[in-house]
């Protein structure tokens, strides 16, 4: 995303062009720039090397900055003994079920907040947003007793996906930010399309859904990259190893794995929401500062 | 938790009438009845994982604080709870620590983001890249950058990363986690490392909605670079620094996989127990759901207090 270059910010343009000012731009440029890469891809050079370090070089003082005879062997270990294939199996299929999941009724009901406006649509919306308020931690005891026991069908929810992607469908902000997009797609759309005597199911789906697909991609990336960061709720919900999450693996198998072992499979973990956010960062930038559609 | 930005509302043009309201004619009974069938069928699904997994759970919480279940026998207790809990001798070490983050939290990953939104709005070359760059660590799961800090750069030998650098800078080194007054700052710096890139964003994007006729008065009227910050940028962006200081002290009261990971809970003499931390020893550990329900109940009256307070406050300045 280029920054439109017509307007000005704190300091103006001309003043950065001009002698003294240039020299400074430049300067706090390239520091700001050398200081940025250090800080925040140091870190993740330093993991993925230093998983291929032997044990000794990696207790070496000083530490060497390049694996003097790199050893593979540590990222093999760490896929085979901890059964990352399964573990990260486990996370994608979470992952995608909660895309569904939080698509289908998560954008029903922003539509019909947004567009159909059904009698009490507006308290229902401010208990949702109320939940905002909440922390997840408040929650966690009485969540986790309900998963247990469901009210009325007294089943256990417990190493069932379901008890990942249902809790994950009350997702309050998700549905203010479709309602917000839905929002903004003209009232005349919706009229004319009824007026061809279109359902409100018809109307969702060939009208306001194609014209909503960068929101829709938005809430999509949110979704898989929530399941992948999550942490605490899969790891009670899930305590089984045939149905744990990649993070909680990696967490059981720390205590008597190897360290550099440990940080292999941190590594191999985080590669799958690198990627996703290589590939899809503009959609994150812009669903992250979506204030209006432009365009 | 990382802090989810809130994109600011567009200003509509007063509200349109529903698509139904439209033409003269009027609707009739039934139509109207079935107009609202069809909304809320549309509506039923989110509403029921609501009900069950958030709105139930929370009125279950407070009511779980005052019983007590036994052997699968449920007692009202009052109190007890609450009073059982306020005993423990962790209880105000995990509320004091928790302040502690909270603060150093603040300092940190609250005004060191806007600055740094501030300088790269000003950048005209490699924005981009310093905004991936800013936002790279977010997208990891919280354990693979954990466990980087725990293991590599928190390493009290000389070997550790963090020492190796203060070392070539002829600083002394530390022990990190194994030195009680270590563990908080070692907390905050992972945390902010991880986490600052979403408020980073969503202060550029405020930023670059503020109209550049203000700075250009500004600077005609004389003010420095600092002033126009103070009189410009800072009154400009305040309702969304509101909303962040808000969402950062709601992120960072929950405090729990830092301390689960970096200090295997406690860490060296209660240092960094957190209340999070404490509500999942009592609720999974010592099977002491009503208590850890207890716990969760007085997190939200002191979240709510200082909501309260907020309000207060914020309410006042406008």
């Amino acid at each position: 995303m280029a920054q439109d270059s017509g307007t000005r910010t704190l300091i103006s343009h001309s003043q950065l062009n001009r002698g003294r000012g240039k020299v400074i731009y430049w300067t706090l440029l390239i520091v700001v720039v050398t200081g940025f890469t250090l800080v925040f891809l140091g870190p993740l050079y330093w993991m993925v090397t230093g998983a291929l370090k032997s044990g000794q070089e990696i207790a070496q003082t000083p530490p060497s900055l390049f694996p003097k005879d790199p050893q593979p062997q540590n990222y093999i270990d760490a896929w085979n003994n901890l059964a990352l294939a399964k573990l990260l199996f486990n996370t994608f299929y979470y992952a995608i079920g909660a895309v569904l999941f939080q698509l289908v009724f998560d954008a029903a009901a922003a539509y019909s907040l947004s567009k159909l406006r059904p009698i009490f649509g507006n308290v229902i919306l401010g208990l949702m947003l109320g939940t905002l308020m909440i922390p997840a931690m408040v929650l966690i005891v009485p969540q986790y007793v309900t998963v247990l026991d469901l009210p009325i069908l007294h089943i256990s929810l417990l190493d069932s996906p379901f008890a990942i992607w249902l809790p994950m469908v009350a997702n309050a902000f998700n549905i203010f930010l479709l309602k917000r997009f839905f929002d903004s797609i003209p009232e005349e759309l919706m009229a004319a399309a009824l007026m061809d005597g279109a359902s409100s199911l018809r109307t969702l789906w060939s009208i306001i859904l194609p014209l909503s697909r960068p929101i829709l991609g938005v809430v999509s990336i949110f979704a898989v990259t929530a399941v992948w960061k999550d942490f605490l709720w899969p790891k009670l919900v899930m305590p089984s190893p045939e149905t744990r999450t990649v993070s909680v693996g990696i967490y059981t198998f720390a205590g008597g794995t190897p360290m550099n072992v440990v940080i292999a499979a941190s590594v191999i973990a985080a590669i799958p929401t690198v990627i996703i956010f290589l590939i899809f960062q503009r959609n994150i930038m812009s669903g992250l500062t979506t204030g209006s559609i432009k365009g | 938790m990382a802090i989810t930005a809130v994109p600011q509302a567009p200003r509509k043009p007063g509200r349109p009438m529903s698509p139904y309201a439209t033409g003269p004619q009027r609707t009739s009974l039934g139509r109207k009845v079935r107009d609202n069938l069809t909304g809320h069928a549309f509506l039923i699904g989110a509403v029921l994982c609501f009900v069950v997994f958030s709105w139930y759970p929370m009125v279950r919480g407070i009511v779980m604080s005052f019983q007590r279940t036994r052997r699968g026998e449920t007692t009202w207790v009052g109190w007890d709870n609450y009073s059982r809990l306020i005993a423990d001798p962790s209880f105000w070490p995990a509320w004091k620590n928790t302040f502690y983050f909270t603060v150093l939290a603040l300092v940190l990953g609250y005004a060191v983001p806007f600055f740094v939104a501030i300088l790269l709005n000003e950048f005209r070359h490699a924005k981009g890249y310093l905004r991936i760059l800013v936002y790279l660590p977010v997208m990891l799961p919280p354990a693979s950058a954990l466990f980087l800090f725990k293991f590599y750069a928190y390493d009290p030998s000389e070997a550790g990363l963090f020492n190796a650098i203060l070392k070539a800078l002829h600083l002394p080194t530390s022990q990190w986690m194994q030195s009680p007054g270590m563990t908080m700052p070692a907390m905050v710096i992972a945390s902010t490392w991880m986490n600052m890139g979403g408020a980073v964003l969503i202060y550029l994007a405020s930023l670059q909605n503020i109209p550049g006729e203000l700075y250009e008065a500004a600077e005609l009227d004389g003010a420095g670079i600092w002033r126009r910050i103070r009189h410009v940028t800072i009154p400009q962006t305040r309702l969304i620094l509101a909303l962040l200081a808000m969402l950062q002290i709601v992120a960072t009261m929950q405090l729990f996989i830092e301390p689960l990971i970096l200090a295997n809970g406690a860490g060296a003499e209660d240092s960094a127990t957190s209340v999070a931390y404490l509500i999942y020893q009592h609720g999974f550990f010592q099977n002491d759901l009503n208590g850890a329900a207890a716990l969760g109940v007085i997190m939200l009256v002191v979240l709510a207090g200082f909501s309260a307070v907020y309000v207060r406050l914020t309410a006042k300045q406008d």
